[in-house]
């Protein structure tokens, strides 16, 4: 049940986490599951100006982490990357399950390699409409829809409405979460409902509103290239949905 | 371990010596958690720290206290520290399940915050199994309190008044020799475990039960609630004591959404 966190540093050799100098960061963001992971491939991510930094390898009952670097959405793995023109922005894209006893140990081997003076973070993630406590049937809401949670220094606009009570998070993304409220470190999480299981465009486009934020603004690549993308993953995943044709 | 939420207030906020604390365990029904949210609710405390383990399911969500749209953005983790000065009270507010095989180390890093922060006695909610109650306690109250060695020096007398009812041993192997009698909380997580810990580490420790099933707890919490404050007096207690105490705004949609109107 260990989790081991490797990352590549400048020098290009493999090493462990912790013993040496932390990394200085001023941007984290974290995408968790498959949608928020394609989010991040169509909008953010490219070989040009993204470098790998990191992986996290592990196992539990739901998942294996992958070996390879070059990975689908759909794949279970967990990569950092780093902005090539500004070292401290790191983004990572966490596609497979963290059990929970797994999630601290996570918290405690990614952030513990980070300087955490000036450090924004911001969460993606996923989680079905049908957890989504309100007062009418989920029947009749309009999903895919964006819902967000701060912590307490998190100052900034947030791009959709905040979760209301009852409705509460689990998993790694209220680790991350409880670990910047706790910490003092300026945080949001946005969480997306959604009714479908499977990787799908319609899911992916409703993070679209992060692309107006000031932390997601410069980060953007080019509209068409996302297009693209976004096609590729369509295809890519419907090759294993032809059992009912 | 306790991380005060105000950093620079010193430890003015974390100096919790001579205060009452109170700890809920997570039993069956959830009531000493129920309780718990009662007596935050009611009293109005402010949340003072955040107590990060590793041993709780995270979970995060807005305020469960709010009243209003000002205050209903604050963060709320899974484990939470709460106080009233004026009452000598602080409260650890627990939201989740243990994790796997990590009971233990809870108990043992919330007894020595115990001892570290100086409070003066803890007093443990929870509840216990219904069905397991012998013939002789399924009659009268369902209620019943422990106190460790330490603490019975200090309101065993109090208990006695009250008329309180003190948690039956039972026979340590039951239909072959009853003459050796244990505790048994079946169905009361860590209250066995926290209780024992604590008579042998001399901490001033009480536990108030209930006899539950699972199913809506609420009127169970209540009866709690009312059952400690038998004891402490936190709220005035009148002839209708159940609407005194503020349900907080989390307690909403227990049970589920509002119906598609289509099912009809």
């Amino acid at each position: 049940r260990e989790i081991d966190v490797l990352w590549t540093l400048k020098s290009g050799a493999s090493t462990e986490s912790s013993a040496d100098e932390p990394l200085g960061c001023s941007t984290f963001i974290v995408a968790i599951g498959h949608h928020a992971a394609a989010f991040l491939s169509s909008f953010i991510l490219d070989s040009v100006c993204w470098e790998v930094v990191g992986v996290v390898k592990l196992w539990n009952e739901w998942c294996r982490t992958s070996n390879t670097t070059n990975v689908l959405p759909t794949d279970s793995f967990c990569l950092f990357y780093r902005l090539i023109s500004d070292p401290t922005v790191l983004l990572c894209q966490c596609s497979c399950y963290v059990a929970e006893d797994q999630q601290f140990q996570w918290l405690e081997k990614v952030f513990g390699c980070m300087r955490k003076e000036g450090l924004q973070v911001t969460i993606l993630s996923t989680c079905p409409v049908a957890d989504y406590k309100t007062q009418e049937s989920t029947l009749t809401l309009p999903s895919p829809f964006l819902k967000a949670l701060k912590t307490k220094e998190f100052k900034e606009q947030v791009c959709c409405p905040l979760l209301e009570q009852p409705n509460i998070v689990r998993d790694l993304p209220a680790a991350v979460l409880s670990y910047c409220q706790v910490w003092q470190i300026p945080a949001v999480l946005y969480q997306c409902y959604t009714d479908v299981i499977k990787l799908d465009t319609v899911t992916i486009e409703a993070f679209k509103p992060l692309l107006s934020s000031k932390i997601l603004k410069s980060l953007v690549k080019d509209a068409s290239e996302s297009t693209k993308i976004l096609k590729k993953l369509l295809t890519t995943n419907e090759t294993h949905s032809n059992i009912y044709i | 371990m306790f991380v005060p939420c105000d950093r620079g207030g010193g430890s003015a906020s974390s100096d919790f010596k001579g205060f009452t604390l109170l700890v809920p365990a997570v039993s069956v029904g959830n009531v000493g958690q129920l309780a718990t949210d009662l007596v935050i609710s009611t009293l109005d405390m402010t949340k003072v720290g955040y107590f990060y383990t590793d041993c709780l399911v995270p979970m995060v969500g807005n305020n469960p206290y709010a009243t209003a749209e000002e205050n209903s953005v604050e963060l709320s983790i899974n484990a939470e520290v709460y106080s009233l000065p004026s009452k000598k009270l602080v409260a650890l507010q627990i939201r989740s399940p243990f994790i796997k095989n990590k009971y233990r180390p809870f108990c043992q890093t919330l007894l020595s915050w115990v001892k570290s922060s100086k409070c003066a006695r803890v007093i443990l909610l929870s509840s216990s199994h219904a069905y397991q109650r012998d013939d002789e306690q399924l009659l009268g109250t369902p209620l019943r309190y422990l106190l460790t060695p330490d603490l019975e020096k200090a309101v065993g007398g109090l208990m006695q008044e009250l008329n309180w009812k003190e948690m039956e041993k039972v026979a340590a192997y039951p239909g072959i020799n009853d003459t050796e009698k244990v505790l048994h909380i079946p169905g009361g997580g860590i209250t066995k475990l926290l209780f024992t810990e604590s008579c042998s580490k001399g901490i001033q420790m009480a536990v108030l039960l209930k006899f539950c099933s699972e199913g809506d707890n609420i009127p169970d919490a209540f009866a709690l609630v009312n059952y400690l404050n038998e004891w402490l007096q936190l709220i005035k207690s009148e002839v209708n004591t159940s609407s005194q105490w503020k349900t907080p705004s989390s307690w909403r949609l227990l049970f589920g959404n509002g119906l598609p109107p289509a099912l009809f």
